[in-house]
C-alpha cells in the first residue's frame, strides 16, 4: 500500500493566527495603557504642582526657576495657614457642613428609596424619575430662587439664614439628596423580593425590614452614597460664596478663595497649601472605603 | 397548629383572573401540595394564605379565623421560598432565630429551639456560617429551618427545591417529608414536579387556568383522574389518549381505536360504557404501564395487537417504546427482557382493566 497525500490546490492560503485571542487582547492591553497614562499624568499634574508651590517661599513662586522643582524647601505656607485661626474656622465650617449633609442626606435618601424601591404605592415610579430630574438642575440656576426663598424666609420669620454656615447644611441636600436617593433605589431594587418577604413573614414591621435587613445588605451602596455627598459638600464653591460672606462663617473652598486673593494679589503658596489640606478628607475618605464605592457603584446596575 | 380553609378565593391583576374561586380545606396536620403549570395561580393562592397577596373576592381562614386583612406577621405561618431568602448577612444561626428575635424570645429558648432545629435539619456544623459559604442544599436547609424554629400553625412552601440539581432534589424530599412527620404542622407546598406533588403529598390539588381541577390523594388522583388534565399532567411519562369511539360487534361493546383495531370491553368496563352515544367522539386513556408487551402480559381485559415502536427509550428496570397509533403517539412501557428495537414489529397487550375513557370536547372522564 503507498499513501498517497492529496494536496488541494484551492484551499485557502490564509495565514491561521494562532493565539489570536491573546493577541487582540495584548492589543486592547496596549491601547489600555497608553490611556490611563495619559489620564493619570492629566490628573496627576495639578497636585503635583500644588504640592510644589505649597513648598516654596512667596520669593521662589515668583523668580523665574524652574516652576516644577523646589529650590529651597520650607513648610512655612504650613505653619501660616495652620496657625491662622483663621483657616481652622474655614476647616471647622467645612466639616461641621459636610457631617450635617450627609446625615440629613441619609436620614432622607434610605427612607425615600426604600418606600421607592419596595413600597407598591401609586405614582411611585414617577416620582422616582422625578427626583432624578431634579438632580438635572444645574445650581448655577437654582441660587437665585433659593437666596429669594431665605429672604423672604428672614422676613417673615426673623430668623436669618444668609450669611450663616447652617444655610448651605439646608441648601446642599438640594444636591446630595436626588442623586443618592438614585442611588439607593437602584441598590434597593437589586435586593431580592423574597427577602422582604422573608422578614415580613418573620415578623419585621417596614421600618425593621430596612434597618435590619436592607441597610445591611445594601451597606456598600450606601457608602457610596456617603461619599458621595461628603465629597460634593465639601468640594462645593458656588453655593458658599453666594450664602457666605463674613470670614467666620465661610467654608473651605470659598475662604481660601476670599481671603488668601487680595485684589489682584494672589498668595500662590497658601492657596496652594489650602487647597492641598482641603482636598485631604475627601481623599483620606476615599482610600479607605475605596473598595465599598466601586462595588456599591456598580452593584445596583444588575440584577442579581 | 392550624386548619386552614380557603372559601370562593378570588385574585385580580386589573382585568386578568388568576385565581378565579377556590374552595379547599386543609385539616390539621395535613400536607397539601399545590401543583399545575405555570401560571395555573397555585403560587398566587399560596401567596394570599401568607399575606403576601391582597385578595380580591373570598375568605380565607386560618385555625377559624379570617384572616383575609391580617398582616403576614400576624398570621402565625412560615415560608420556605425557591431561592432560599436567607439574609445575606447574618449566619445560619442568626438566619434561623430572627423571627424569635423580633418578637423578643428569651435568649435561653431561642438558642435552645435553633440547636433543635439545627439537629433535627443536621446543619449543627453549620450554624456559625454564612450563607454564601453553603451549598444549594445546605441553604434550603437553613431556610426550612428558619421556619421550623417559629413553630407556626402553617408551613407554606414555595417550590423549594426547583433550584436544587436532580439527585439533591431526591434527597430534599425525603428531608422534607421526615420534617413533615416529625413536626406534623400543616402544610401548603407549591411545585410544577408532578413526582414532588405524588411523593409528599397527603392530598393534591391540581391546579389549572386559576381553577381547581381535582383534589384527592395521589394514588386516587393517579387512578382516577376527573379531567383530561389531571390524567395528562399526573404520571410520567404522561397518560395516552387515543381518538376512539363505541361500537357493538357480535353483541360486545368494542372500543374502535383504528378502522382495522378494536378492543373488546371487559364486561365491567362495557356496562359502565354502555349508555354512552356510539358517535361520541371519545379519547381512550391508557398509562404507559398499561400498553406492556404480550410475553409477560395476559389475562382477563388483556388484549393484543402489533405495533412497530419508532423509538426505544431503555431505563434499565423498564424500557418505553413510543410507536404511531391513529394519528398520534403512544408510550407503552415492556419489560427489558423482551427484545424491543426500533423498527421491529412487537406484539403488545393493553389491558383495559385500566382503560380511562374520555369525551373528546369537553375532556370529562366516563
Amino acid at each position: 500500500m503507498t499513501s498517497v497525500t492529496v494536496i488541494d490546490k484551492a484551499a485557502p492560503t490564509r495565514k491561521i493566527k494562532y493565539g489570536s485571542i491573546s493577541r487582540d487582547r495584548a492589543w486592547a492591553l496596549k491601547w489600555s495603557y497608553f490611556f490611563l497614562v495619559i489620564f493619570t499624568f492629566m490628573s496627576l499634574v495639578p497636585p503635583i504642582y500644588m504640592l510644589i508651590t505649597s513648598l516654596k517661599s512667596s520669593t521662589e513662586i515668583s523668580a523665574a526657576t524652574n516652576p516644577w522643582w523646589v529650590f529651597h524647601p520650607t513648610l512655612e505656607n504650613y505653619s501660616a495657614l495652620l496657625g491662622s485661626s483663621q483657616f481652622l474656622t474655614f476647616f471647622r465650617n467645612s466639616a461641621l457642613v459636610s457631617i450635617f449633609v450627609v446625615i440629613i442626606t441619609m436620614l432622607i435618601s434610605v427612607p425615600a428609596a426604600f418606600a421607592l424601591a419596595r413600597m407598591r404605592f401609586w405614582g411611585s415610579a414617577t416620582i422616582a424619575t422625578g427626583i432624578f430630574l431634579t438632580y438635572l438642575i444645574p445650581d448655577t440656576l437654582l441660587f437665585l430662587p433659593l437666596f429669594k426663598m431665605f429672604a423672604t424666609f428672614s422676613n417673615w420669620t426673623g430668623i436669618e439664614l444668609i450669611n450663616h454656615w447652617y444655610v448651605l447644611v439646608i441648601v446642599y441636600p438640594t444636591l446630595t439628596v436626588p442623586f443618592c436617593t438614585w442611588i439607593m433605589i437602584g441598590y434597593f431594587a437589586s435586593i431580592p423580593k423574597e427577602l422582604d418577604e422573608a422578614a415580613i413573614i418573620d415578623g419585621a414591621s417596614w421600618f425593621q425590614t430596612l434597618t435590619r435587613i436592607f441597610i445591611p445588605v445594601a451597606l456598600p451602596g450606601l457608602i457610596a452614597a456617603t461619599i458621595f455627598a461628603f465629597t460634593v459638600s465639601w468640594a462645593q464653591f458656588l453655593y458658599p460664596m453666594v450664602f457666605t460672606t463674613s470670614t467666620d462663617q465661610l467654608v473651605m473652598p470659598a475662604g481660601i478663595i476670599t481671603t488668601l486673593i487680595k485684589g489682584d494679589v494672589f498668595n500662590w503658596g497658601q492657596i496652594m497649601t489650602g487647597a492641598l489640606l482641603g482636598a485631604a478628607p475627601p481623599l483620606i475618605i476615599y482610600a479607605f472605603l475605596m473598595d465599598y464605592y466601586v462595588a456599591g457603584l456598580t452593584a445596583g446596575a444588575t440584577k442579581g | 397548629m392550624a386548619d386552614v380553609t380557603l372559601r370562593k378565593v378570588v385574585k385580580r391583576y386589573d382585568d386578568v383572573e388568576a385565581v378565579r374561586g377556590i374552595d379547599l380545606d386543609i385539616p390539621d396536620h395535613e400536607f397539601v401540595v399545590l401543583v399545575g403549570p405555570s401560571g395555573c395561580g397555585k403560587s398566587t393562592t399560596l401567596r394570599m394564605i401568607a399575606g403576601l397577596e391582597d385578595i380580591s373576592d373570598g375568605d380565607i381562614m386560618i385555625g377559624g379565623d379570617i384572616v383575609n386583612d391580617v398582616p403576614p406577621k400576624d398570621r402565625d405561618i412560615a415560608m420556605v421560598f425557591q431561592n432560599y431568602a436567607l439574609y445575606p448577612h447574618m449566619t445560619v444561626a442568626e438566619n434561623m432565630s430572627f423571627g424569635l428575635r423580633l418578637k423578643h424570645y428569651p435568649k435561653a429558648e431561642i438558642k435552645q429551639r435553633v440547636t433543635e432545629a439545627a439537629r433535627m435539619l443536621d446543619i449543627t456544623e453549620l450554624i456559625d456560617r454564612k450563607p454564601k459559604q453553603l451549598s444549594g442544599g445546605q441553604r434550603q436547609r437553613v431556610a426550612m429551618g428558619r421556619a421550623i424554629v417559629r413553630n407556626p400553625k402553617v408551613f407554606l412552601f414555595d417550590e423549594p427545591l426547583s433550584n436544587l440539581d436532580a439527585k439533591l432534589r431526591v434527597q430534599m424530599r425525603i428531608e422534607i417529608k421526615k420534617v413533615h412527620q416529625k413536626v406534623r404542622t400543616t402544610t401548603v407546598y407549591v411545585t410544577h414536579d408532578q413526582v414532588e406533588a405524588m411523593t409528599l403529598a397527603d392530598r393534591v390539588v391540581v391546579m389549572n387556568n386559576g381553577r381547581i381541577e381535582q383534589v384527592g390523594p395521589p394514588n386516587e388522583l393517579y387512578h382516577k383522574p376527573a379531567t383530561r388534565f389531571v390524567a395528562s399532567f399526573i404520571g410520567s411519562p404522561a397518560m395516552n389518549f387515543v381518538p376512539c369511539r363505541l361500537e357493538d360487534i357480535g353483541g360486545t361493546l368494542h372500543v374502535r381505536v383504528t378502522d382495522t383495531l378494536a378492543f373488546p370491553l371487559p364486561g365491567v368496563r362495557a356496562s359502565r360504557y354502555n349508555s354512552v352515544s356510539r358517535d361520541t367522539k371519545l379519547l381512550l386513556g391508557l398509562r404507559p404501564e398499561h400498553v406492556a408487551d404480550a410475553k409477560f402480559n395476559s389475562g382477563a381485559g388483556v388484549e393484543t395487537f402489533d405495533a412497530t415502536p419508532d423509538v426505544i427509550e431503555p431505563m434499565g428496570m423498564e424500557t418505553f417504546v413510543y410507536f404511531p397509533l391513529a394519528g398520534g403517539q403512544v408510550c407503552g412501557r415492556v419489560n427489558p427482557a423482551v427484545d424491543a428495537r426500533a423498527g421491529a414489529p412487537l406484539r403488545l397487550a393493553v389491558d383495559l382493566n385500566h382503560m380511562h375513557l374520555l369525551n373528546e370536547a369537553t375532556g370529562a372522564v366516563i
